[in-house]
């Protein structure tokens, strides 16, 4: 694994680990500080979410070190999960199984052989083009008409959702850029970290200083203090992170700043989605985060977008 | 090896939340009986019981179905140490009434309960739509009164009629949810009827609650 003797890569890791180090050594100390009941449940969920994090930037610090194969199987089974309760939460119609059951064993398998075999003309194209066609196709042929096309719209809308955008993370490997080595790698850790640590910026900012809801009717958590503080953190982690990817610092800071955005805003769609259904987290797969889609509701906004700004101008 | 692979594979499939309501400290014997909605209910009580219990757990299931062909009948006898009973409505090649069958039945669970196994059975006897749990067969009273020692969990499987309906070969992936109930039994003297409602409730009112 000549990966492990890229420095670059090794000081990134080395860098998460110890973002991590300190969350558990605050985590530790809050616990013992904190007496109310209202501030312990914040630090016990707060302490849950540390501990996963410390298993989900392992599995990602395998995948990135694994070079390309690993990553396209760790997105692969997100993918898998990630509708896995989509369609858990949906209302679908039992003429809809064969639908699902293709979207399951066929779509997510070849979406991601594509990315695989590094074809980019037809990962691009397929689950938009052939999908939307194929889904329709098939619920027609199950000859249920009632809400046909809320039937069809549901599961195209999960498959594009997380399918097709959670496959754009992966497919940065396929990138032709030129930068330091093992650029791809970076990139992947770049999009990553900062979307995910925008979220915990956003988290916490909202929890010290929010005042102000944003969409009081989608989720009063979510505040334009929260919003400026994370963005703006997560901006700053971005610029800080340059000297790893094909980007000048100001660069870097426009595609942080892009990704931080974009996961607001996906983060917001799945609440809007989960609101929708009378839920408040899409699963207990990950403890102290809900499910999986909670998870990677920001991702799936800013992985298309990030690739496409990459792969247009670098 | 088998049977920790298809657990493993039924988990990443339907596996969800399971709730106990009171989850047990020892292995004494145990009936575990849960409303049955598709092919994979078994095995998913299977795989969330803890691995002590879990080792002592075998499925009561319907020889009819699981004696066909040699892959059902590898994992019915090898793999899941099934106990395999006949319906009592199912077209045997005897000419038994039901009632001798359902002695039969009753008899081959006492059997396989031996001295320290636990049963997970489906009492409605057939898979249902899942919404609601069907009349149970008299089985389980009779085996109660067999064994009055033995104490019964009521499981209650949402989500699974969706995961695998009726007449699908192939699953579609869904988080299920599993509610282990308080353990219940037969009262002194209690009638066959009020105790099989009784038992059918417990597992209609765990729920989602």
């Amino acid at each position: 694994m000549s990966v492990f003797r890229d420095h670059e890569l090794l000081w990134l890791m080395a860098g998460l680990a110890t973002l991590l180090l300190v969350a558990t050594a605050t985590g530790q100390v809050l616990e013992r500080v904190v007496v109310t009941a209202p501030a312990r449940a914040t630090v016990d969920n707060v302490n849950a979410r540390v501990r996963a994090w410390w298993v989900m930037s392992l599995a990602f610090a395998v995948a990135v070190a694994s070079g390309g194969i690993g990553s396209v199987f760790l997105f692969a089974l997100i993918s898998f999960l990630a509708l896995r309760e989509f369609v858990t939460l949906s209302p679908t119609s039992r003429a809809d199984h064969a639908a699902l059951v293709w979207s399951f064993f066929l779509v997510i398998p070849l979406q991601y052989v594509l990315v695989g075999v590094k074809w980019y003309g037809l990962f691009s194209i397929m689950i938009p083009v052939y999908g939307f066609l194929f889904v329709t196709a098939r619920l027609v042929l199950a000859g249920e008409t009632e809400r046909f096309l809320a039937r069809a719209a549901v599961i195209q809308w999960g498959l594009m959702a997380c399918v097709y955008c959670v496959s754009y993370a992966p497919a940065l490997l396929l990138l032709d850029v030129k930068g330091p080595a093992h650029v791809n790698a970076k990139l992947l850790f770049f999009l990553v970290v900062v979307v995910q640590l925008s979220d915990v910026f956003q988290y916490v900012w909202g929890k010290l200083a929010g005042r102000r809801p944003i969409a009081p009717a989608i989720s009063p958590n979510k505040t334009w203090e929260g919003f400026v503080g994370g963005v703006g953190c997560a901006v700053l982690l971005g610029t800080s992170l340059w000297w790893a990817t094909p980007f000048n610092p100001w660069q870097a800071a426009l595609m942080a700043l892009a990704i931080a955005v974009m996961g607001f805003v996906g983060g917001l769609v799945m609440s809007a989605i989960k609101r929708d259904r009378g839920v408040k987290d899409y699963g207990a797969l990950i403890e102290g985060h809900g499910g999986v889609l909670d998870r990677v509701d920001s991702l799936l906004f800013a992985a298309p977008l990030f690739f496409h700004l990459t792969r247009f101008f670098f | 090896m088998i049977s920790a692979l298809l657990a493993a594979g039924a988990r990443l499939v339907a596996g969800g939340t399971v709730r106990w309501a009171q989850l047990p400290a020892d292995t004494r014997q145990r009936v575990f009986f849960a409303n049955h909605t598709s092919h994979l209910d078994f095995i998913l009580i299977w795989s969330s019981l803890p691995p002590r219990l879990r080792s002592k757990a075998r499925p009561v299931a319907a020889g009819d179905y699981w004696e066909r062909g040699p892959i059902r009948r590898y994992l019915a006898h090898r793999v899941f140490k099934a106990v395999l009973i006949e319906r009592a409505g199912s077209a045997g090649d005897d000419d038994r009434g039901p009632e001798a069958r359902g002695r039969e039945a009753v008899a081959r669970m006492v059997e396989g309960l031996g001295s320290d196994s636990s049963l997970i059975v489906f009492p409605e006897g057939t898979r249902g739509s899942g919404e609601h749990v069907a009349q149970f067969k008299s089985g389980l009273y009779y085996l109660c009164r067999e064994r009055p020692d033995l104490e019964l969990v009521p499981v209650r499987l949402e989500n699974l009629n969706r995961v695998l309906p009726k007449g699908e070969v192939i699953p579609v992936p869904m988080i299920s949810r599993i509610s282990f109930g308080s353990p219940m039994g037969l009262v002194e003297g209690e009638p066959k009827e009020a105790f099989l409602e009784r038992a059918r409730r417990a597992v209609e009112e765990l729920a989602d609650s």
